[in-house]
């Protein structure tokens, strides 16, 4: 079994404890998009201020476990600021670091695929996610936060 | 048939405390540790005499029911309802006819609904649930409703989690229905039915009891009980997955429709109709959970071996052990929701636990091999009058003692200590 601490590392702790861009944005010209874990309850609420083709603010809101509200404070500090095409791309790159472990198992070919996701982008903090791979019915918590962005950002382009 | 599956000779005399060795998976190690099951009121564990009825039927006399002539056959049919006057007597119904099996409780009611419901709910009619109701108990309902415009009424619980019943009268005025649990699957609180049965009569509403998780747990009887409709569920009584049901008034089973459609719950079926068969086969369509039958039969007779009254009084001594053990260690930090006491409450103990969410705490706790459940355990009306999205739970049942509370408090301190802020 592995070990507790490759799951709870210390940042990963330190942004349960202290989550950054906690709070609301006003709607409009915000958009709030919500995001739930219907098997454990965790929810995650995101206000995205889009400006053009940029990612200008973004404050969350919500309530879960250590890793969702961690993945969640992570999240917030990685996009703000990004250019829409790059918040994707990071997307694409996080949920990549989240299943390529099972692909790794299972001796799947798209394990390639994903380890293309994920060259070039600078994941950062978010490496330090990466150890819930080792505990499968986590990896939903860790990823929530990244699946309600990319709705958001899907709901922002077809306003 | 072959009933030397049950060695139950002096079991009366064992000590509770030896019960555990009669579970074979309690014998595993996880992680390097002894399992500790605290997860009861999700589903329990098995005795050995269960899976050896259960092995015994598939490998000497398995064969479909209440068609074939030859021996085993003949057997098998004996066996299955064997196994359904074995559920009438422990849970004091008058006759086995009036037990029907579904595969487990969330279809009876179902059934219940869709037949008994869709039958005599219209346009807005009442029907009475309780907060504390888990979602089988609260969704057939909104299906109706959604349905055929059919409200919704709910009583609340009070401070003490327990039912506030200050507006019952008001709630009850006019119900067609009343559904309420005979104990919360999250707060441990036991509701009195029988009081609760003669307020839904007196107010001309029919009566259908939530048993699931009390049927498993006290001495139950249907005589005393005087509601129109039990359901529970095999897997959370020593039982196998895959087999349940519910007792239900004669005239109510006789004047219900069928629900499923098909073999076995037919007597005639001509080209311009069918002609459905007696209670309780009518309700029985397809090949039923048949070896299964036999395993809660023999989970039944493991239980009254032991005695209701003495698995009972067990789990409240274990229940207060571990609520004093818990508040003893962890004083105001732990939150528990459900009554104060031992009193009219069960084996099941929900808490939230400051600063730690419950899906970390059970993470770490599985490190140390103790089982509970993280959840909004199917009851998320509920979670929302708590104010949380979920909650843990331990539960136990007759294999668990005061070593698996001292277990789970010793796992709650390395949880704390991992995730002191």
């Amino acid at each position: 079994m592995p070990a507790l601490e490759d799951l709870y590392r210390e940042i990963i702790l330190d942004h349960y404890r202290a989550p950054r861009n906690r709070g609301e944005l006003p709607v409009p010209p915000a958009h709030k998009v919500e995001g739930y874990n219907p098997l454990c309850g965790d929810e995650v609420v995101l206000y995205l201020e889009v400006d053009g083709d940029t990612v200008t603010d973004l404050k969350i809101a919500g309530q879960g476990c250590s890793i969702s509200q961690a993945s969640t404070s992570m999240m917030s500090g990685a996009v703000k600021g990004l250019p829409v095409a790059d918040a994707r791309r990071l997307i694409r790159a996080f949920k990549a670091l989240m299943s390529i472990h099972e692909s790794k198992l299972e001796g799947d070919a798209d394990g390639d695929d994903l380890r293309d996701e994920l060259e070039g982008v600078r994941l950062g903090d978010l490496e330090a996610l990466q150890g819930v791979v080792k505990f499968p019915v986590r990896i939903k918590c860790a990823t929530l936060a990244w699946n309600t962005l990319q709705q958001g950002l899907d709901e922002v382009e077809t306003e | 048939m072959n009933e030397r599956s049950l060695d139950v000779a002096g079991r009366s005399e064992r000590p509770m405390e030896a019960v555990k060795d009669d579970f074979p998976i309690l014998q595993r190690r996880v992680n390097g540790k002894r399992l500790v099951y605290l997860d009861s009121a999700s589903s329990s564990q098995k005795p050995r005499s269960v899976l050896a009825a259960m092995d015994d039927h598939y490998r000497t006399y398995y064969a479909n029911i209440h068609r074939g002539v030859y021996t085993i056959a003949e057997e098998s049919t004996a066996a299955y309802e064997l196994a359904r006057a074995k559920v009438a007597r422990f849970i004091g119904a008058a006759s086995a006819n009036e037990v029907v099996f579904t595969k487990n409780i969330t279809e009876a009611i179902n059934l219940f609904a869709h037949s008994w419901g869709r039958t005599n709910l219209h346009e807005g009619d009442a029907v009475v649930v309780t907060e504390m109701e888990h979602h089988a108990n609260i969704v057939p309902w909104h299906i109706l409703a959604a349905e055929r415009g059919i409200e919704l009424r709910w009583i609340p619980i009070d401070a003490d989690y327990r039912l506030d019943l200050g507006e019952l009268d008001r709630l009850l005025d006019g119900a067609k229905l009343f559904a309420f649990t005979a104990m919360s699957n999250v707060l441990g609180t036991v509701n009195d039915v029988r009081a609760l049965a003669d307020a839904g009569h007196a107010a001309g509403a029919t009566v259908l009891v939530d048993a699931a998780q009390a049927v498993p747990h006290s001495a139950v009887s249907m005589r005393d009980w005087d509601a129109d409709f039990v359901g529970f569920t095999g897997h959370k009584m020593l039982g196998p997955s895959g087999i349940g049901g519910f007792w239900a008034r004669p005239e109510l089973l006789e004047a219900m429709p069928p629900f499923l459609g098909g073999g076995e719950m037919i007597l005639d079926v001509r080209k311009d109709g069918y002609l459905p068969n007696d209670v309780p086969w009518k309700f029985e369509a397809g090949t039923m959970p048949i070896a299964e039958a036999t395993g809660l039969g023999a989970a039944v007779d493991y239980l009254e071996a032991l005695g209701m009254d003495a698995v009972h009084d067990y789990e409240q001594r274990l229940t207060g052990y571990a609520l004093d053990a818990l508040t003893e260690r962890f004083g105001d930090r732990i939150n528990v929701h459900g009554p104060a006491g031992t009193d009219m409450r069960g084996g099941i103990i929900s808490f939230g636990f400051e600063g730690i969410h419950a899906h970390d705490i059970s993470q770490v706790l599985d490190e140390d091999a103790v089982c509970v459940r993280a959840s909004h355990h199917c009851a998320k009306p509920l979670m929302r009058v708590l104010g949380v999205p979920a909650n843990t739970r331990a539960s136990f049942y007759v294999y668990n003692d005061e070593a698996d509370v001292d277990a789970l408090v010793e796992s709650l301190v390395k949880a704390e200590k991992f995730f002191a802020v």
